[in-house]
């Protein structure tokens, strides 16, 4: 009879790497399952957007390689999250290329469920119309115009569909978004088991050695679950867990550290206990959680917002440095007139701006302290309804911005300190976040289709 | 040399750093290392929903202020002014917006012991 579950991340985030000591002092600990993190919203809309991976293909390979030929020599499972960084349809496919090609390599055999996450405007829509889509905080209500308006939308993905892959006899599950903990959370407890433990695991783990005091590099991280309590540790004998960090790393991108919303419930931890049981082990009591009256699944899309282009130059001449208010008004003002008369476009038909690095480009209005230091970097930026566009408006600034006069100065100036030629670097397609919202399906799996295969 | 130096939040905290809580919030925590400064950060309190406001632009409903005893730290969270990675986004990942936190004044004033 199972007493404990022995769960192994190798890393926060597939492709960022960790030690290969780290990855066999951790194997020797008799894992049961192997759960990596892909994705995440950090890195913003674009690759939700685009479909493009977070990390260039190498890095996956490279932490793939290492990953599931130790499982398959283990005997035991694989759980991939949010693959490639935005858990899209094609991050999910582009994962499975690359385990495809190991397994070929290394002559593997393995049955690979890919489970996907993308979501149809039909479905959602449907479900707005049944009253079935609720705002989180501090968003307002779906409208159907910025669905009609997604590039792509997910829905994140709880423990069971993943959970319905491993009982399907899957060895490797690459899982489109999905919660970060909820690939923990989907290996099958032991009946007796207490969620709590197996959820609060999965939330620290899944950002491999980020819960460790001085996290020195990306690397593996280890927990035990029991009905009760679990533990978590690092197999890296220069990175340590105290009280502190775990405590602290529920902290951790949450805005609640008490009460971590899941698919399916509440993660609550006001009654955790924390204790250094040696050996560098933190042992947590008290984690619990409250399955929700509704299961909810959180949706994330994004939505095109029109082509950017942008400049980057630094000014040292101390006299521009200090007009530099007047100097950027005067650039911007011409740079309106021109684009108007020659591109023919409106205030209204693009975004512009000018930030100062140095000043207050970090902190914008919000700072406190504009003082410019003896240099300043000034980012152009321009977002236009197509790429020429934007680049001409690019061009435009930094081009008034170059020869403007300096009052302290008689005769023609160059004012800025271009990096690089091209100066003006076209950036494609841009893209926000458009959804904030959960929809209520009518079961945990219903959103997401999975497809099983024997390599 | 009598008195003691001013000092701000920046030179008693253990940690002060902030980090997108999703797209749309912004999450900030300020950790401490010993229980006496964190038990004055809370009693004066060193941060409320208006001192929040006010540095951030918020309004003060918006501010949610979490005392978490277990890691000594006091998190808050508020909207964020634009969507992550919205074209003028100038911190994608929230990372950089405790600046703000990091000078607000904060010292044992009555105390005489300060570690």
């Amino acid at each position: 009879m199972m007493t404990s579950i022995c769960l192994l991340a190798p890393n926060g985030n597939l492709g960022s790497g960790f030690l290969t000591s780290s990855l066999e002092r951790a194997i020797a600990e008799g894992p049961d399952v192997i759960c990596c993190d892909s994705g995440s919203t950090d890195g913003g809309p674009y690759y939700l957007g685009s479909g493009s991976p977070y990390f260039g293909r190498a890095l996956y390979e490279r932490d793939l390689n290492l990953i599931l030929t130790s499982a398959k020599q283990s005997g035991i499972p694989l759980i991939i999250g949010s693959c490639a960084g935005s858990g899209s349809n094609g991050g999910v496919d582009f994962i499975a290329d690359i385990v495809g090609a190991i397994a070929r390599k290394h002559r593997l055999n393995i049955r690979l469920a890919r489970i996907y996450s993308e979501q149809t405007k039909e479905y959602v829509l449907k479900r707005l119309e049944q009253a079935k889509i609720t705002p989180l905080w501090p968003s307002e209500d779906l409208a159907p115009v910025t669905i009609e308006r997604a590039e792509r939308i997910v829905g994140m993905m709880g423990p069971e569909p993943i959970r319905a892959a491993l009982e399907a006899g899957a060895d490797v599950v690459l899982a489109g978004r999905a919660s970060d903990s909820a690939l923990f959370a989907a290996y099958p407890a032991p009946g007796g088991f207490s969620l709590g433990p197996l959820w609060h695991a999965g939330k620290i783990l899944e950002c491999g050695a980020a819960a460790t005091v001085h996290r020195l590099m990306p690397d593996c991280m280890l927990g035990r679950v029991y009905d009760d309590h679990f533990d978590v540790w690092s197999p890296n004998p220069d990175m340590t867990c105290s009280t502190t960090s775990v405590s602290a790393h529920t902290l951790y991108e949450s805005s609640d550290p008490f009460r971590l919303a899941e698919p399916g419930g509440t993660l609550v931890t006001d009654r955790c206990r924390y204790e250094d049981i040696g050996d560098g082990r933190i042992r947590v009591h008290g984690s619990h959680f409250e399955p929700a009256d509704a299961y909810t699944v959180k949706l994330e899309a994004v939505e095109p917002v029109g082509y950017m282009s942008m400049a980057i130059a630094g000014i040292r001449d101390p006299f521009i440095v200090a007009g530099l208010d007047e100097f950027l008004e005067e650039t911007l003002a011409q740079s309106q007139r021109k684009v108007a008369d020659t591109l023919g476009l409106r205030d209204s038909d693009y975004v512009l701006k000018v930030s100062v690095y140095g000043r207050d480009a970090v902190l914008g209005a919000r700072e406190r302290t504009p003082r410019a230091g003896h240099e300043v970097g000034l980012l152009m930026k321009a977002v236009a309804a197509t790429q020429e566009a934007a680049d001409s408006i690019v061009s435009i600034v930094r081009y008034f911005a170059l020869h403007n006069p300096v009052p302290h100065w008689t005769g023609m100036v160059t004012n800025l300190a271009s990096p690089q030629s091209p100066e003006v670097i076209p950036r494609g397609l841009a893209y926000r976040f458009s959804m904030n919202h959960v929809v209520e399906p009518d079961d945990p799996t219903e959103m997401f289709s999975t497809r099983i295969e024997e390599l | 040399m009598s008195g003691r130096s001013p000092s701000r939040l920046g030179d008693v905290a253990a940690l002060v750093r902030s980090k997108n809580a999703g797209p749309f919030l912004i999450t900030f925590d300020i950790l401490f290392s010993d229980p006496a400064p964190y038990e004055r950060a809370k009693d004066l309190p060193l941060i409320d929903e208006a001192t929040i406001a006010d540095l951030y632009g918020v309004r003060k409903e918006d501010v949610r202020i979490v005392f978490y005893d277990p890691a000594l730290a006091i998190k808050v969270t508020i909207p964020r002014h634009i969507t992550s990675g919205d074209p003028l986004d100038p911190d994608i990942y929230g990372a950089q917006q405790h600046a703000l936190l990091v000078d607000l004044p904060f010292s044992f004033s009555e105390d005489n012991d300060r570690s």
